[in-house]
């Protein structure tokens, strides 16, 4: 049936997790004011938050997490050979997110600390563009729910989903708060992609960056602005380090 | 226009049984700054001993209770065979706005030759404006504000009541039937030629008070001559593109228009969303082409939209002097610094080898 002008039959949609707290996903799932409409929107044949029927027919493969053990890598080959389009959404995926401080230390030593020298596997941690083709990503940690509706509603009806290009000062000014930088913080807000209403500098905590940086961002005048406020570089090195968002950025920096 | 006089202790009682009886906002202290400065901002108000009567500035405008930073203009429905229909809505609660500066109201007259006098007229701008009453209050300017400059330092129109500050006593202009009702229960005199001479002599303190002054006469030609002056690149290699300029600014009204389906698919709405000409993709078009790409040009076309081409087509600089955006601007950009760069980068042809022609 055609519904709008465009066929209306559901779109097949599997949720995948790698490594991460399936954070993500459980934002989707527990979203209880829309998770009808979105359950009616869309056909799920993957998805363990929400089913426990397991199905590998999928048109849209929402993939969270980032990979850091060989199997993973395998695993998510065979999804993106599935797939018609590849969502990477969260921060893990996306950047490697929080897993990524790991790779700051020498691997058997993260090992002996959390595992108490069992023998795992475990490579350092990588976002899953460096393994497959993303076709959209969906930043945020955990991702706002709202923004990955909109993208699967964009999906479905095939129109071109899109983030907002700029950094979260313009939300964080929307919802007039007070600029954390005149109470003396370091903030990532200036240079991070904005789309989640500034939720952290909204409760008076600084931006930790976790949806990468935005287009265009000014990352020297970034650099300059910390320290001519006489704040710590060590706290804005930190803050960047987070989510490896800026690895681009520091690694230009560093380099 | 009405004048009277009210003491300060009947004007504490007015203010405070008139924010009682309604949706009421008023500067109030919400943070202090790292170095103890106090923070304040248009916030609701229940009371008059909510409201700090001595505030210096508010971090934001009052711009949002007329255009709101995100609204929804319109929600489509669609039925089975495609059919659809538009609902509309223009609805304001009455709103009541205390402590506005002469720039602050200004600024509103501005929007309202923008939003309400263009081919288009706003209904939803305009049902906010009738459903909005003003009280504007002097202040003495921080060593930062430049209104004066702008001409924005008085404002003699766009009001229900201005109140100024004449030492035991505020000289009241009432401009409204509405606030002269209201007034009507408290207790006020008509202005002796003394209370005549205090409101000239506090006119005259403010208008000495002023330290920052910008010279925007000319301006509109100087701008055209500087188009490709290098300055712009200067100032644009700060800019990071993050729009605080535009947010605080009380007469920034550029919008980008949103449309969103709902998730059932039964209906999409469209909302729009005050924008800002220093965002990256501000004059981006369809097929990706960016008309503005670096920053230098962006920062270029604020001013030029501030200082030049409104006053080309309406006779005004829509900028009213606050220097909201240089305070906000966590790069260090304001205006006074990037127009006196400006004049001060046209001085060197005094000394070059073109001089003017000699009188005859």
């Amino acid at each position: 049936m055609k519904h709008l002008g465009f066929e209306r039959s559901k779109v097949r949609v599997g949720s995948f997790d790698f490594t991460c707290c399936e954070g993500c996903q459980l934002q989707l799932a527990n979203k209880e004011s829309t998770l009808p409409e979105f359950l009616a929107l869309v056909d799920i044949r993957n998805f363990r938050e929400i089913s426990s029927e397991r199905h590998d027919d999928y048109d849209i493969a929402l993939v969270e997490g980032s990979i850091t053990r060989s199997d993973e890598v395998e695993r998510l080959r065979k999804i993106r050979a599935t797939a018609k389009v590849l969502v990477a959404y969260g921060t893990c995926a996306c950047f490697g997110g929080v897993n990524s401080l790991k790779n700051r230390l020498p691997q058997e030593e993260v090992v002996r600390e959390v595992y108490d020298g069992k023998k795992v596997e475990t490579m350092p941690s990588t976002r899953i563009a460096d393994i497959v083709k993303v076709d959209f990503s969906i930043p945020g940690c955990p991702v706002s729910k709202e923004e990955v509706e909109r993208v699967v509603v964009s999906l479905v009806n095939r129109s071109l989903p899109t983030l907002p290009r700029y950094p979260v000062c313009v939300e964080c000014k929307q919802r007039l708060n007070t600029c954390l930088f005149d109470l003396g913080e370091v903030c990532l807000g200036p240079i991070t992609r904005a789309g989640c209403d500034a939720v952290c500098p909204s409760g008076k905590s600084a931006c930790l960056g976790c949806r990468g940086p935005a287009d265009d961002l000014n990352f020297r005048s970034f650099t300059d602005l910390v320290r001519d406020n006489g704040l710590s570089t060590e706290e804005m090195l930190e803050k960047l380090r987070f989510y490896n968002g800026f690895a681009d950025q520091l690694g230009h920096e560093e380099s | 226009m009405i004048y009277k006089v009210i003491s300060k202790s009947e004007f504490t009682a007015f203010i405070d049984a008139i924010v009682k009886a309604n949706n009421a906002y008023g500067p109030r202290r919400v943070d202090s700054d790292r170095n103890g400065e106090p923070i304040y901002k248009f916030m609701p108000v229940a009371s008059a001993d909510e409201i700090a009567f001595d505030y210096t500035a508010t971090h934001f405008s009052a711009k949002q209770f007329f255009l709101p930073f995100r609204e929804e203009l319109s929600h489509f429905s669609f039925d089975e065979q495609d059919n659809w229909e538009q609902h509309i809505r223009y609805e304001a609660p009455p709103t009541l706005l205390f402590g506005l500066r002469p720039c602050d109201i200004s600024a509103v007259n501005i929007l309202d030759d923008v939003m309400l006098r263009g081919p288009y007229p706003s209904p939803y701008y305009l049902a906010r404006r009738r459903n909005t009453f003003i009280i504007g209050m002097d202040h003495l300017p921080l060593p930062d504000c430049f209104c004066k400059s702008m001409n924005r330092h008085t404002v003699s129109h766009g009001f229900n009541l201005f109140c100024s500050d004449i030492g035991d006593s505020y000289y009241l202009s009432i401009n409204s039937s509405k606030a002269f009702t209201f007034l009507k229960e408290f207790e006020l005199r008509n202005p002796t030629p003394e209370d005549d001479c205090l409101l000239i002599e506090r006119r005259k303190l403010i208008k000495q008070s002023f330290l920052t002054n910008i010279e925007v006469t000319g301006l509109p030609l100087f701008l055209d001559i500087e188009f490709d002056s290098p300055i712009w690149e200067k100032w644009g290699d700060k800019c990071l593109n993050c729009g605080t300029c535009a947010m605080v600014c009380p007469t920034c009204y550029c919008y980008s228009v949103e449309e969103n389906f709902d998730i059932d698919l039964k209906g999409s709405s469209r909302h729009n969303r005050l924008y800002s000409c220093n965002l990256v993709d501000f004059a981006e078009v369809a097929g990706g082409h960016n008309f503005r790409p670096r920053n230098g040009d962006r920062l270029k076309y604020r001013y030029y939209h501030h200082y030049r081409g409104f006053s080309a087509n309406d006779n005004q600089q829509i900028c009213v002097g606050c220097n909201r955006c240089g305070r906000a601007c966590l790069a260090g950009i304001n205006p006074k610094d990037v127009i006196n760069d400006l004049r001060l980068e046209r001085e060197t042809c005094k000394t070059g080898d073109s001089p003017s022609p000699n009188r005859t």
